[in-house]
């Protein structure tokens, strides 16, 4: 693995012209503007791309269609939100190899409006074992992983609700956040109980939105608009679909062994990092993340977010975009901390810029801490 | 009369014996001929070993409650028993963990605790379909 460290860069990132409510747009036109101005912002042109990769309801033969761009190489992999993490793996392999020499990875999804969304996928396990139970939304299932880790640690609903707060101060400072008004523990508790431990300012946004990311070697990279995020580490790895199946629901194994591979490549240690980007579709979800990543003692996680470290001003700034908690959460959520980190190591992040942000953490989930992947972003090489 | 929840479905083959189990009051779980291991849910390989000689075992129907959680809405429109209700992981006595519901016990999290000690209780929603719930077990 270590060959392919710095084998490839991120050159461009952005999101589609909106993201937030937008019943007047289709999910292949979500596609298609991220695509466009993420080839923008690499200072490159649609017809230079040669590397498809996206994962949800649309192929990515559909996407090469769509742009008028015969691929050279294309990916579907689909484990879930974290799929777009997973796929920078692939696509520093695939450009390393001269499989392609300019890699796309996008994301379109029409999560919160359904404008072209379809619905069909075998449930034969989850309709049989789980949905006659009222299981068949993601509450229903990562809360069960939240109630096991108060049962072990003694971790609290105030302890979870800091996330959640957290969270909305880094969107304040992000102005394509949906959320941006300061909440309190006392706004989280108060919400409207969905599913125990979880009232709604514990789960994540819903919204329809894009974003894409262009990767491509070191040498093309010099030409390209902006200075290159190198790839350092990257690491993948599925461990269950089921909860009832997960090993351990209070330490993924997926997230571990992620982690543990991206660190391993890229030549770190969980303890270097000054920027970190972890999936919050729950609030459970980050000291969760941390501590099967190495960065908190199992139960500890949470006193990032207790103790300010996480939050603006803190030695250790997580989800400065304001997450999936306060910016934006499409279903499919893992592209957008990439978008983050990158922004953060180029130092375009305005109010909420880490201040001399050199290497970043990027961690997702698929599913329920089902899959992960991990990257090791750096500013130098 | 109406169905307070989802059928399960699509019943595959494979767990045929499973439900079969269930109608007549018993929870049957696969059980590989090869190394013992008893595993849930059905299917045609064993998980622990990769054996091919899948048979079924009878279980005790005890089992605690590994994780728990209380719903005040069912997202899924077909789910209509009254909320809140307390939404269930069990690990069987046998080893394997279970999806299900934790009923006759206030839906209160003060009153339920992770590894609190549950037996099965059987379900009857049709003449083909019976399902196992979950009760406290003193």
């Amino acid at each position: 693995m270590k060959e392919l460290r710095n084998a490839a860069c991120i050159v461009g990132v952005d999101e589609s012209d909106e993201l937030g409510v937008l019943p007047g747009k289709s999910q292949l036109s979500l596609h298609l503007e991220a695509v466009a101005n993420a080839v923008r912002d690499a200072g490159l042109a649609v017809k230079d791309v040669d590397g498809i990769f996206t994962a949800g309801q649309h192929s990515p033969a559909l996407l090469g269609e769509a742009l008028g761009v015969t691929p050279r190489y294309i990916d579907g992999t689909s484990v879930g939100g974290c799929s777009f993490i997973i796929m920078v793996e692939h696509a520093v392999q695939a450009l390393h190899h001269g499989l392609c020499d300019v890699a796309v990875i996008s994301h379109g999804e029409s999560g919160r409006s359904g404008v072209g969304v379809t619905r069909a996928r075998d449930t034969a396990l989850s309709g049989q074992y789980e949905i006659p139970y009222g299981f068949g939304a993601a509450p229903t299932w990562f809360s069960l992983i939240t109630t096991r880790h108060m049962h072990e640690h003694g971790t609290t609903l105030e302890d979870w609700a800091q996330v959640a707060v957290s969270t909305r101060a880094w969107a304040g400072l992000n102005p394509r956040a949906m959320h941006r008004t300061p909440i309190t523990v006392a706004d989280v508790l108060a919400s409207r109980p969905v599913v125990w431990p979880f009232n709604l300012l514990n789960i994540c946004l819903v919204t329809d939105a894009g974003a894409a990311v262009v990767l491509t070697r070191p040498d093309r990279a010099r030409d390209c608009r902006k200075p290159p995020v190198w790839v350092r580490g990257t690491g993948e790895a599925t461990e269950h679909v089921s909860l009832t199946q997960m090993k351990r629901l209070t330490r993924s194994e997926a997230t571990r062994l992620s982690g543990q591979r991206a660190f391993a490549m890229a030549g770190v240690g969980p303890g270097d990092f000054d920027h970190v980007m972890l999936y919050d579709a729950f609030t459970s979800g980050p000291p969760i993340m941390l501590e099967s990543l190495g960065l908190a003692e199992p139960g500890e996680g949470v006193r990032f977010f207790a103790d300010g470290e996480g939050t603006p001003g803190g030695r250790l700034p997580i989800n400065t975009n304001g997450g999936g908690l306060s910016y934006t959460h499409t279903g499919m959520y893992g592209i957008f901390p990439i978008l983050e980190a990158v922004r953060q190591l180029r130092g375009e992040c305005g109010a909420r810029q880490v201040p001399g942000a050199r290497l970043s953490l990027v961690n997702g989930m698929g599913g329920m801490l089902s899959a992960a992947g991990t990257l090791v972003l750096s500013r130098e090489p | 009369m109406e169905l307070d929840r989802p059928l399960p479905q699509p019943i595959t083959p494979e767990a045929r014996p499973y439900w079969d189990g269930l109608k007549q009051g018993k929870l049957v779980l696969p059980r590989c001929g090869a190394c013992g291991h008893v595993f849930f849910y059905p299917r045609v390989i064993c998980p622990a070993c990769g054996g091919r000689d899948v048979g079924w075992v009878e279980a005790s129907g005890r089992g605690r409650l590994h994780a728990f959680a209380i719903a005040h809405q069912s997202i899924n429109r077909a789910m209509k028993v009254p909320t809140p209700y307390v939404l269930a992981l069990v690990e069987l006595e046998e080893g394997p963990r279970m999806m299900g519901n934790l009923v006759n016990v206030a839906p209160d999290p003060a009153r339920i605790r992770c590894d609190m000690p549950v037996r099965v209780v059987f379900s009857r929603l049709t003449d083909e379909v019976t399902l196992p719930l979950w009760e406290p077990a003193s």
